[in-house]
């Protein structure tokens, strides 16, 4: 199974503090902000690692792995992070984020999909920067695919994948032909989440995220990664979304102290207004 | 031209530290505490130490290591450090003694037998101490004797650390007393030769979950193609391997200090005294931004000693200084950081006490800290022409 992982580079989001605006408001100031590879798209490399594998010998890969991101060229260290961890394959977008929204990179994925002609395409549900949730959902719709969106586990089948959604209420199972795109929650990492054609049924992963491997690391110098323009991607390279203003979320305001029941119920009823 | 800085980590240095840092907060952390009130290693945590490489840092490719650089042990062995120093210490000793002494003293046949076993499910220990012999190493009793094509060990080792999860024991007995030092040999020790065992465990004060054992030779036979390096010359192997030895524990000192002052920065920024976060008083800013700076230093010796290890440059003086300084901050960025944790900081519900205990090590194993000074001072002494 060959399988293409979109990546995006965030600002880590246990840094948020960090996250400056400045007075103009026109943008958010990312100067000195720590990166991170979004986890829900680590998840989603984890995932497609668990695809093409027998988790038993989880050094060789059955199928290909390509791991895709957009940005300048820093963001290459995310790319050689992923082909640390096992990806055999890496493509860059040469690109800044502020010449992208979602659309224009489900646009350019899907040309990037025909020419990779993966089986399946996955990702995160959404990025935690922007929290858009659109890419899956725009590119599915782009290639005429069959789409499965906050993937709880994945199991393969026969040129399908059998993907439980989490959804209120329980867990809605659906089977997606391939080629298919699947993003995925937080759960597909979980021990018993996904297992491939090979993986036996029994075989528990461990939590999370694999560690890269001293050796991976060190081979990971030498696995290829591809830039690609982005004018090679799309001709339109329009955006649909446009940010008017930034503003910090306001300041927590100290709280009070309220002098009896009858004080507290007032003051939900009056200022508060939940009463 | 002009020169990266020492704490400049290359692309995969940083990597592989991170990928080590989070394979000890998210693996080993949970299992730190338990481990030393246990005074056990959790063998679950052995398996994932060899998946990830940590082994055979330096082992090249052929054999099964990563071919990575000695910089990288002990990166490895200091982010380890930053959690757990026991489980540090199993790496430290893997890679800075015994794969480190196999690569350059070992036979082809010996490296092809047992570096890819080392690199994959073979612990290793290095086992040079005895009863009699501590700082004075070569006064070793250990006798090793020739019968015909095999080597019969007797005698007793102690403080072999890892020996409780070992396969593989470079062990060092002397072939002919009568020429001293100039009779001790190495050999290559496999858990299930005839005549090897593993003694006693030390229940000691600190790094509780690395094994301590005593090991007992009797009329162990050794193949005589598992002489490691010449016969007569192990003093060398030990003089020699014991140097990098010291940069390893200078970076699980160096990161045991990390993870003290780590843990205390995080409490102190929150717990709150007369209205305000005890890390805002003076008193106490003072205390902190000393132990910053020491373990800046420290980090500074020892990423020097270990880079110049790695150029090919003489680092000798600069390991000595770098263990004995790095084991003195570990000590006191340890107990600082205790103090500062206030009356839970003595308790176990805190990682603050552990810490101090393990530190105490760092001044005493892989050469006293007496030892270091007495190595740095004859260095001095022959860069003056000192005599005697």
């Amino acid at each position: 199974m060959k399988i293409l992982v979109a990546l995006k580079r965030v600002a880590d989001p246990d840094n948020a503090n960090k996250v400056k605006i400045p007075p103009s408001g026109d943008r958010i100031d990312t100067a000195g902000l720590e990166w991170k590879p979004n986890p829900f798209d680590e998840y989603a490399l984890e995932a497609a690692l668990r695809l093409t594998e027998d988790g038993k010998a989880p050094k060789a890969r059955a199928g290909e792995v390509v791991v895709v991101t957009f940005g300048p060229k820093e963001t290459e260290q995310t790319l050689r992070a992923a082909l640390a961890t096992g990806a055999d394959r890496a493509i860059r977008v040469d690109v800044t984020d502020d010449k992208l929204d979602g659309a224009l990179v489900a646009r350019a994925l899907k040309a990037l999909v025909e020419r990779e002609k993966p089986d399946v395409v996955l990702m995160g549900k959404q990025a935690v920067d922007g929290d858009s949730n659109q890419v899956g959902q725009s590119l599915a719709e782009l290639l005429d695919w069959p789409m499965a969106t906050f993937a709880a586990t994945i199991q393969e089948e026969q040129g399908a994948l059998l993907v439980g959604r989490e959804v209120d209420g329980g867990v809605a199972v659906l089977r997606v032909r391939l080629p298919a795109v699947v993003t995925v929650d937080l759960r597909i990492v979980a021990p018993t989440s996904v297992y491939s054609l090979k993986t036996a049924r029994t075989h528990k992963y461990n939590d999370g995220v694999r560690f890269a491997a001293l050796p991976a690391i060190m081979a990971s110098k030498k696995k290829p990664l591809a830039e690609v323009k982005l004018a090679d991607l799309t001709a339109d390279s329009g955006l649909k979304v446009q940010y008017h203003g930034f503003e910090p979320p306001p300041a927590r305001k100290a709280g009070i102290k309220v002098k009896d029941v009858a004080d507290l119920v007032a003051r939900l009823k009056n200022e508060a207004k939940v009463l | 031209m002009t020169h990266p800085a020492l704490t400049q980590l290359s692309e995969e240095e940083r990597f592989f530290r991170d990928s080590v840092l989070d394979f000890a907060k998210k693996r080993v952390a949970p299992r730190a505490h338990a481990m030393d009130e246990a005074g056990a290693m959790d063998k679950d945590l052995i398996p994932p130490l060899f998946e990830l490489g940590l082994m055979g840092v330096e082992v090249p490719e052929e054999h099964g290591g990563a071919g990575a650089s000695f910089f990288n042990a002990i990166l490895a062995v200091e982010a380890l450090a930053v959690v757990d120093p026991s489980v540090s210490v199993l790496v430290d000793v893997q890679n800075t003694l015994v794969a480190n002494a196999f690569l350059r003293w070992a036979t082809d046949d010996q490296k092809s037998r047992y570096l890819p076993r080392l690199c994959r499910d073979w612990v290793g220990s290095y086992a040079l101490s005895e009863a009699g012999s501590g700082s004075d190493a070569f006064a070793l009793a250990a006798r090793a004797e020739k019968r015909g094509d095999r080597y019969i060990l007797n005698g007793r080792k102690l403080w072999i650390t890892n020996a409780a999860e070992s396969s593989l024991f470079l062990v060092f007995a002397n072939v002919d007393p009568s020429k001293g030092y100039k009779g001790i040999t190495a050999f290559a020790v496999e858990r299930d030769f005839p005549g090897f065992s593993v003694g006693k465990k030390e229940n000691k004060l600190g790094i509780r979950a690395s094994s301590t054992c005593e090991l007992i030779l009797e009329d162990c036979e050794v193949r005589e193609d598992n002489v490691v390096g010449e016969v007569g010359k192990g003093y060398k192997i030990a003089i020699e391997t014991l140097n990098e030895g010291r940069i390893g524990i200078g970076a699980q000192m160096l990161g045991l200090a990390e993870g003290a002052l780590d843990q205390a920065m995080r409490y102190i920024g929150e717990r709150k005294q007369f209205g305000q976060s005890i890390a805002s008083f003076q008193g106490v800013q003072f205390q902190y931004a000393r132990v910053a700076m020491e373990i800046e230093a420290a980090r500074l010796m020892v990423y020097n000693a270990a880079r110049l290890k790695d150029a090919g440059q003489p680092f000798l003086k600069e390991a000595a200084m770098a263990k004995l300084f790095a084991s003195e901050v570990a000590e006191r960025a340890a107990s600082q950081c205790l103090e500062l944790f206030g009356g839970v900081g003595f308790t176990k519900e805190y990682p603050a006490e552990k810490l101090y205990r393990d530190a105490k090590i760092g001044k005493i194993y892989e050469g006293t800290s007496n030892m270091q000074l007495s190595t740095i001072a004859k260095l001095l002494q022959a860069e003056y022409g000192i005599k005697g």
